[in-house]
């Protein structure tokens, strides 16, 4: 058997080349496990999943505080409280029992006939009141107590608006921040990731291992799916905060402007995280990634700002919402809103793909240029050539 | 057989590989020897796919090169480089399973290759706190975890102490024994010339020699002679075709102009006097080197 044979029955008993995606796999965990085992990014990840955990806590209690409050009636304001279920009634034998359950506290308020009244308080005026009951509070005037008791008058709205503007001031800058965090965080993640390859030289050994396509591709799904996974616990511990605290209206208005939210988020962040890994492949040390990847930071950034700035501007939030750098927010914004018509988040989610796909082909011919080219930063030009 | 044919590449005006061809025997070790900067980086790295060459070919049993041919090269890249952070196990069991083994087996070749390097005792340590030797053993041993079909190391000896040297030595002639071509780059002209089968010389980006060690040898053998005699030699000065580089006493260095000059001073020492050792003077890679790179 001659040599060369030899070697090739060798090669039979070796395992053949994984495919494209059992390689990119293989890389897209290994990114996910150093994440995970990284100190720092536990530590801030379990600060932002406190923080959401505070909000949910901090709305149960302001809403746990908010059950009707308790009055005593006595007399005739028994009758007259009877079926109110914005008011706990006690009944109250007396006007004596009824002082008494208000030093004590177990009610907010005294509601009795103006007569009546006169026995607890001597100076409250019989008559002055059409209804003829008076409303009687312990160290100050029963103002819960008094509204619930009030009658409103018709109200109408000349041009009524779907949304409170400090509600949709909030949620822009909810979906805002969280798109700018996460996308930021998850964005320098993956520059450092590649940068880190590229001066340690291990990139080297990966690309004669893998095709510089499986690589990238291995790095932008593995971070890609830290960051979702992120964006799902966070707006899903928001939901579930609204839900639990019983702001059940607020949770059916968001709920689907969240879902495309969540959709779009993973599209767009897989395009940055594309355009992460290039500029950061176009220099050799870790110091110098700021100066390539500040275009693609700006991107980031720009959306948050429009938002914050023009959450209430029609027009700015439409173009946003169709540009795919800031779709991800100005979307859901709108849908939210209510001032997108139900095909509209189809046509930019399309728009969005479209880009993405874009950005990873422009993105690995840049990766793939630059990656082993040591030294002094490459320029976009050379690393856009063939 | 691995064969370069004709690769030319260049960097910007700068050409780095001027129509190199060589080619890699199965089961020999292949010493790729040059001055910095005289291509081997550059000749390698076409090798593995990692660069393109502008012109020529690389070709492994005759055929072109695909990329799951060079899953099967086993490559030490001349930038040492691993990850710094990941321990040297898991290190290497990742490298394996790039290459297509599956987790057990991936994990059992790198353990196999940690006990032959002596570096199983840090096999859960991280990388960046093993020493530079230790860093090197670990490169090496990423390069062959998974047990590679054809193997092309850049500087294999480079940074290990003596007994690294010979542990690595070892490896890497086991793999050519079980049939693989080995091709080496290294500065250390000594080790070249204990541990390879074949030589290539590579100068300003063309091949210089390349063959056989010992063919290489015979065609630069020396004309020098070492001699000593018991009595004084200074008699040789007047044999024709004969010049003395030096000599003290009994002893002289000298060069001869043919076979047959040769014969005749050993016959005259002979009849001056007692010969005591009468030697040519060893062709060393390092005189081959500089003669055929000038």
């Amino acid at each position: 058997m001659s040599r060369a044979e030899q070697s090739r029955v060798a090669a039979d008993a070796r395992p053949a080349a994984p495919g494209f995606a059992a390689s990119a796999w293989l890389v897209a965990v290994r990114e996910i496990m150093v994440r995970l085992r990284s100190v720092a990014f536990v530590v801030s990840t379990a600060i932002i999943v406190l923080a959401a955990l505070a909000a949910v806590v901090i709305g149960s209690v302001v809403s746990a505080n908010a059950e009707p409050p308790g009055v005593a009636a006595v007399g005739e304001a028994q009758e007259a409280l009877a079926g109110t279920d914005e008011l706990r009634v006690v009944d109250a034998a007396d006007t004596a029992e009824a002082e008494q359950l208000l030093r004590d506290g177990e009610v907010d308020a005294i509601v009795a006939p103006d007569a009546l009244a006169a026995e607890i308080v001597p100076e409250a005026e019989p008559g002055a009141s059409p209804i003829g009951l008076t409303v009687i509070g312990l160290d100050g005037p029963a103002g819960s107590v008094v509204q619930a008791l009030s009658v409103p008058p018709n109200v109408a709205v000349l041009d009524p608006s779907d949304q409170d503007p400090g509600l949709v001031y909030f949620v822009a800058l909810g979906f805002g921040l969280v798109f700018f965090m996460s996308a930021l965080t998850f964005g320098q993640i993956i520059a450092q990731s590649v940068v880190e390859e590229k001066q340690t030289r291990v990139v080297e050994v990966l690309l004669s291992a893998i095709p510089v396509r499986t690589l990238l591709t291995g790095k932008v799904v593995g971070n890609s799916l830290l960051a979702f996974a992120q964006i799902v616990v966070i707006t899903g511990l928001a939901l579930l905060g609204l839900a639990v605290t019983g702001q059940r209206v607020l949770f059916g208005e968001l709920g689907p402007s969240v879902l495309w939210f969540i959709v779009f988020f993973l599209f767009g962040f897989v395009m940055l995280a594309a355009l992460f890994a290039a500029a950061a492949a176009m220099v050799s040390r870790a110091e110098d990634v700021g100066t390539t990847t500040t275009p693609v930071t700006m991107l980031v950034m720009i959306p948050y700002f429009l938002v914050v700035f023009f959450n209430s501007n029609e027009t700015v939030l439409a173009v946003m919402s169709y540009v795919p750098f800031s779709a991800p927010v100005g979307m859901p914004v709108r849908v939210f809103l209510g001032t997108a018509e139900w095909w509209e988040p189809l046509v930019s989610l399309v728009l969005l793909i479209a880009t993405t796909a874009l950005a990873i082909l422009v993105g690995s011919r840049i990766y793939g240029n630059a990656l082993l080219r040591m030294g002094a930063r490459v320029k976009l030009r050379e690393a856009l050539g063939s | 057989m691995l064969q370069l044919d004709h690769l030319s590449k260049s960097y910007g005006e700068r050409l780095a590989l001027d129509d190199v061809s060589f080619t890699v025997a199965p089961g020999r070790m292949t010493g790729f020897v040059g001055g910095n900067g005289a291509g081997k980086t550059t000749a390698m790295r076409i090798v593995l796919g990692v660069l393109e060459a502008d012109r020529g070919t690389v070709t492994l049993e005759g055929r072109g090169l695909t990329q799951t041919d060079r899953q099967r090269f086993g490559y030490m890249p001349e930038e040492r480089g691993l990850y710094p952070k990941m321990r040297v196990l898991e290190q290497l069991v990742y490298f394996a399973r790039l290459h297509g083994w599956a987790p057990a087996a991936a994990r059992r070749n790198a353990l196999e290759l940690l006990e032959r390097l002596s570096l199983e005792e840090r096999r859960d340590d991280k990388l960046e706190t093993l020493s530079l030797g230790n860093q090197q053993r670990a490169q090496i041993a990423a390069a062959l975890v998974h047990r590679p079909e054809v193997l092309v190391l850049d500087e294999p000896f480079s940074g290990l102490d003596p007994i690294a040297v010979e542990s690595v030595q070892q490896v890497l002639t086991d793999a050519a024994a079980a049939g693989a071509p080995v091709l080496f780059s290294s500065h250390q002209l000594d080790i070249v010339e204990r541990l390879c089968d074949d030589l290539v010389i590579i100068a300003g980006g063309r091949i210089a020699a390349a063959g056989a060690r010992d063919e290489l040898r015979e065609s630069h053998r020396s004309s020098r002679y070492e001699l000593l005699l018991t009595a004084d030699a200074g008699w040789l000065r007047e044999v024709p075709g004969v010049e003395v580089v030096d000599s003290d006493g009994g002893w002289a260095l000298f060069d001869v102009d043919a076979d047959a000059t040769r014969q005749a001073v050993l016959r005259r020492a002979v009849e001056h006097g007692e010969v005591v050792s009468f030697t040519r003077e060893q062709t060393t890679l390092a005189q081959i080197f500089r003669e055929v790179v000038r």
